[in-house]
């Protein structure tokens, strides 16, 4: 049998344990249904247009804004209504505009002459949607590549601690059985963010009115490979650490390292995303790229060549780590009596026949 | 005969600690070799040097007489000392995927799998997550995971340990049967009245080093002073007097007594009927407690 069987072989059984967690399946439920609630929900609760009561003399001018009208005999009644909470507004003569707490803009805007707005930059973003889709990306890296980083840590350690990799070292090469677990752990992170992706793309579908889906559509492409990278490159740091304990008690001790090397880039993103000196710095770092990146090209800041650029320096990083990960991981696998040092690791690695 | 697994001149440290010194020996085909010693003595680390999972510092271990390959390992069973499967998956699981790692395709190791789990009495709670089943039971499932590929050579660590009696007749059964189709097999164990039952060879290690190897009734023939045991109907005191005898116990009409070396013991047992009936009179074979104890002195 080859490497690459045993790997496959290895991926497979871990894709199926984990498929059967109940915790894996209501977790990814839980996102599919925060993403279809963050993209469908907001304009279900701005609700429609709003509802106002006028006499028939003005109702002609408020039907053509597409308001709901309600035709009062009078403005006692108009008012009454707006006081029971049948309608949002109402147009008493005046003309007036009554509501109960908050002024009701698109009934002003009908019955208002709107100076022509001639936009000087028609692509920006909406602030709000400015904040929120960094946050978004930034948090999905954050908590995927978390989870998953952990996840893949605690099948080491896992094997370790009931010492059943020493069956499985005995009968595949060490390669086989480290790339089978980064294999399920990339699978599964990214078949769940295609999953959420998707979950986000056909509720804006629902909803969409302000083109926000054309705008993301590039930037969700994007961060896909990016995501790919930057998973594999979290998840060798966590083979890594996984390998280095034999119980899972331990695992806080080793892990401090690859928790900050996640969420330090994932504050600076969230923190500094208006700066664009900052995020064309956070848009190259191997660890910040995968959201930075995608982000800039969101706000259309980033030039074409610029996440080719920036997902090969990923990509190269990735490659690295993966290579210091694979020898830490041959290092400390077989060491089953406590806790393994980094230094100890690298340096005597049992030559296995 | 050339499916010998050897080891030759093996050493082993631990930084400063020497673990095994010049370790030699032989695991011959179709033998069960029974691998004693106190705990530290150096078994588990010689069947992990065995099984690749450590690297000797020096001498090496051979195979049908050539160096043990990776792809040669993987046709081997081992038992760990420490053991574990999944305990998130069944039994039958994870000995077909055991199986499978081991080269086998997906229709044979599944055969293979419920065949093993059927003679060791698994195949009801085959099904159940490992981590529900009895201690007992998760051991059969750890016999069944060394077992499922067939292999050419078995390393087993303990294999008995926390088995109940019928337990270990069922899996001593298996492993004879594995033996008698020509597989060498390595098993070590503390309980020392089941490897006097089981094996057919015996390595005694101590302190690193290999104390005694050899067949079971050539170690016996070593270990062997001239004893006998004498029981006559009435006191047996007079043999005290009796020449070229050492007396060891006595009580009563029963007698244990050693022989000088070279002396024949049939002057005794004439001695013996001519004071009256004798009841016994019989060799004494020293056990392997009185052996193992004999050589880690």
């Amino acid at each position: 049998m080859s490497t690459t069987q045993a790997t496959a072989l290895v991926a497979a059984r871990e894709i199926r344990v984990k498929l059967r967690d109940r915790t894996f399946l209501i977790s990814t439920l839980f996102f599919l249904l925060v993403a279809a609630a963050a993209t469908v929900l907001p304009p279900l609760l701005s609700g429609g247009p709003a509802s106002v009561a006028a006499t028939e003399a003005t109702a002609g001018k408020l039907r053509a804004a597409g308001l709901d009208v309600r035709v009062v005999p009078d403005d006692r009644a108009a008012e009454q209504a707006v006081r029971d909470g049948d309608v949002d507004a109402a147009v008493v003569s005046g003309p007036a505009v009554l509501a109960m707490d908050e002024a009701p803009d698109d009934v002003v805007s009908a019955l208002s002459t709107a100076p022509p707005v001639r936009l000087l930059d028609p692509d920006a973003v909406d602030p709000v949607v400015a904040f929120l889709v960094p946050f978004a990306f930034a948090f999905v890296f954050f908590v995927t590549s978390q989870t998953f980083g952990v996840q893949i840590a605690q099948s080491v350690i896992e094997e370790k601690q009931t010492r059943v990799v020493e069956i499985l070292v005995a009968a595949v090469p060490v390669r086989a059985l480290l790339a089978g677990k980064l294999i399920a752990g990339t699978l599964l992170a990214l078949g769940q963010i295609i999953l959420v992706a998707l979950a986000a793309v056909v509720g804006m579908r629902f909803t969409d009115t302000g083109g926000l889906l054309d705008l993301l559509t590039p930037a969700i492409g994007w961060f896909l490979p990016f995501f790919l990278f930057g998973f594999v490159l979290v998840a060798a740091m966590w083979v890594a650490a996984g390998a280095l304990v034999t119980r899972l008690e331990d695992i806080g001790g080793v892990s401090t390292p690859v928790q900050l090397a996640v969420m330090l880039p994932f504050f600076a993103v969230i923190l500094l995303n208006d700066n664009p000196a900052a995020m064309t710095a956070l848009s190259y770092l191997p660890f910040s790229a995968p959201t930075a990146m995608p982000l800039r090209l969101f706000t259309g800041d980033a030039a074409g060549w610029e996440p080719l650029v920036s997902l090969a320096v990923l990509l190269v990083t990735a490659g690295v780590v993966l290579a210091a990960g694979a020898r830490v991981y041959e290092g400390s696998l077989l060491r089953t009596n406590g806790r393994t040092s980094l230094r100890t690791a690298w340096r005597e690695r049992e030559t296995l026949g | 005969m050339t499916n010998v697994l050897r080891l030759d001149g093996v050493d082993r440290s631990f930084g400063d600690r020497r673990v095994l010194r010049n370790v030699s020996f032989d695991v011959a085909a179709g033998r069960m070799t029974g691998f004693v010693g106190g705990n530290g003595a150096g078994k588990t680390t010689s069947m992990r040097i065995i099984l690749g999972l450590l690297a000797p510092d020096a001498g090496q271990v051979s195979w049908r007489n050539a160096p043990l390959t990776r792809q040669a390992r993987r046709r081997f069973g081992y038992l760990p000392e420490e053991r574990g499967l999944y305990p998130k998956m069944s039994a039958r699981e994870q000995v077909i995927y055991l199986g499978r790692l081991h080269g086998m395709d997906a229709p044979a190791a599944r055969r293979a799998t419920d065949a093993l789990l059927d003679r060791l009495g698994l195949a009801e709670r085959g099904d159940d997550l490992l981590e529900t089943l009895s201690l007992g039971n998760q051991q059969r499932a750890q016999v069944a995971a060394a077992l499922v590929h067939d292999p050419e050579v078995l390393i087993l660590d303990e294999p008995f340990s926390g088995l109940d009696p019928l337990a270990v007749d069922t899996v001593v059964a298996v492993l004879r049967e594995r033996a008698a189709t020509g597989v060498p097999v390595l098993f070590s164990s503390h309980q020392l009245d089941v490897v006097e039952r089981l094996c057919d060879d015996l390595v005694i290690i101590a302190d690193g080093t290999i104390r005694a190897a050899g067949s079971r009734e050539q170690l016996r023939a070593t270990y062997t002073v001239p004893r006998y045991e004498l029981v006559v109907a009435a006191d047996a005191g007079w043999l005290r007097d009796q020449p070229e005898v050492t007396l060891v116990d006595l009580d009563g009409a029963r007698a244990v007594f050693d022989l000088a070396p070279g002396a024949d013991e049939q002057p005794v047992l004439h001695a013996a009927l001519a004071r009256g009936p004798v009841r016994a009179f019989r060799p004494v074979t020293p056990s392997l407690t009185e052996i193992f104890r004999e050589a880690t002195q």
